[in-house]
């Protein structure tokens, strides 16, 4: 049935895979850690282009190797990324990499370092992603629906008023624009603990909320009990949250899982990084809940939007994902408004309701796929922070 | 549910998400002992009045009963955790006096 968002039309850029995009990056992206340098130097002879400097990619093996490829291999397939310049140490991971991001269709260059060194590298992947930037500057923004969107959520320095006003604002949106075909996700496993019980009967069905429960229960024996202080070895809540006033993860979780509303039910579970395979509709990752490695898995995932309730003022960005803030806290809108895109502190005085904080959020949703930079773009936010599950070899 | 705007200009200064909870959340910032609250229970916009025992910052939780050791603290309808000393009507709830059940 039709409602008021059925029609909304954006301006994003269709990619050669049908996705759509909001951003148009050309970025230089390193295998590794020790290819940083190179792309680095690429993206400052080049303008236009953005390195995206990591820590990791050497050494790695099994799950934690499967991360590592999916969440580079997901930052480069991004609809938000025009072309991506490849540069590894070595040509067989680089080569694995690039043939992933190229099952998208968009333009993609490889340079491997060895026998060559930096210069030379540099020198090729230079010509390449100008190139690539002379492509993507041609390229034009189209009318686009906006339920084709991706969008995903995570909420981070949460307090006491991301349950009463942020994360609402989130579910509302969500209750809004999944009935009229967007993906949607969310995750920060470690954060569901206190309401895993609400979380599982939110699943779309009993295997879906088995299958969810199963994760959630794994990572609780693998990486809590396993390597557990007195509790969530004093992290959960965080010392922010604590001083937002949370008093426990119970507390916490049930403020948290505000943000998938009151209708809507997730249709799978996802691994980190991992794309959706299901259609549109909304999932679960599993993810950590620290804010930079959560964004940077969703982004991943294919989100090209993110919406990131905060209550003491979370600063986090991403280098190719818009992330849009919206807090309750008229304390943080005070101290911390040039972080801000939303306010939504109207709930908390009674003078909005979570409808209209919705409508707001999904405007400002509207604005920032057409084009409108959020603070954290503006401020220069790119944390790009890779998810490591163990120890390398 | 469809939310109606209160009619009062007056400015809440503690919500309480579910009519069955028993903490509430400070909403302005530099609450004071003694101040007589505007209470709002967010799920059906109903109100009632309750004195501040405590100065309580903004996002603190405050007793809307008088809390024993022991007690269930309940927020959202839900558990939260367990009342680990005494705490009296309108006074400060937060880890001095609360802790989850689970560890």
């Amino acid at each position: 049935m039709a409602s008021k968002y059925s029609n909304i039309t954006v301006q994003g850029y269709r990619r050669e895979n049908g996705r759509v995009g909001v951003r148009n990056h050309v970025i230089i992206l390193p295998v590794d850690d020790i290819s940083n340098a190179a792309c680095e130097a690429v993206a400052n002879n080049v303008k236009g282009t953005m390195a995206i400097p990591h820590a990791y990619g050497r050494l790695q093996f099994g799950e934690d190797l499967d991360v590592h490829f999916r969440t580079i291999i997901g930052t480069g397939a991004n609809p938000n990324v025009a072309a991506v310049v490849v540069i590894g140490i070595e040509p067989g991971w680089t080569k694995k990499i690039a043939d992933g991001i190229r099952l998208t269709g968009k333009p993609v260059a490889e340079f491997s370092i060895e026998q060559k060194g930096d210069f030379e590298t540099i020198r090729a992947a230079s010509w390449a992603a100008k190139d690539f930037v002379h492509h993507a500057t041609e390229l034009q923004r189209e009318e686009c629906s906006m339920n084709e969107l991706w969008i995903s959520t995570k909420c981070g320095e949460s307090d006491t008023t991301t349950g009463l006003g942020s994360c609402p604002t989130v579910g509302n949106m969500y209750d809004k624009l999944l009935p009229e075909g967007i993906t949607g996700f969310f995750g920060e496993t470690s954060e569901i603990t206190g309401a895993e019980h609400i979380c599982k009967e939110r699943a779309v069905d009993a295997e879906v909320g088995e299958r969810w429960y199963k994760m959630w229960k794994a990572y609780q024996d693998d990486v809590i009990f396993a390597h557990q202080t007195d509790d969530l070895s004093d992290s959960q809540p965080t010392k922010g949250n604590i001083e937002g006033g949370l008093t426990t993860i119970e507390e916490k979780a049930l403020g948290n899982l505000e943000k998938i509303g009151r209708t809507s039910r997730y249709i799978d579970i996802l691994e980190p990084a991992e794309a959706p395979g299901k259609g549109a509709g909304l999932y679960f990752m599993d993810s950590s809940s620290a804010a930079a490695e959560c964004v940077t898995l969703m982004a991943a995932g294919g989100a090209v939007i993110h919406t990131f309730p905060t209550g003491q003022g979370n600063v986090v960005g991403n280098p190719i994902v818009p992330v849009i803030k919206i807090t309750a806290n008229p304390r943080t809108v005070r101290t911390m408004a040039e972080h801000v895109d939303v306010d939504v502190s109207g709930i908390l005085r009674r003078d909005q309701t979570i409808d209209e904080a919705g409508d707001a959020l999904i405007e400002m949703i509207r604005r920032t796929a057409n084009g409108r930079n959020t603070a954290a773009e503006a401020l220069g936010h790119r944390e790009f922070s890779m998810t490591k599950l163990y120890r390398s070899a | 549910m469809p939310q109606t705007k209160p009619v009062p200009n007056e400015i809440p200064q503690l919500l309480v998400h579910e009519a069955a909870d028993n903490v509430g959340v400070v909403v302005v910032e530099g609450l004071t002992a003694g101040t007589d609250m505007l209470c709002c229970i967010t799920h059906d916009n109903s109100t009632f009045r309750l004195t501040a025992k405590d100065d309580v910052p903004i996002g603190h939780k405050i007793a809307l009963a008088d809390l024993r050791t022991g007690d269930t603290a309940v927020k959202y309808g839900e558990d939260i955790g367990k009342i680990i000393a005494d705490v009296g009507q309108g006074k400060h709830v937060h880890t001095h006096n609360c802790k989850t059940k689970r560890w």
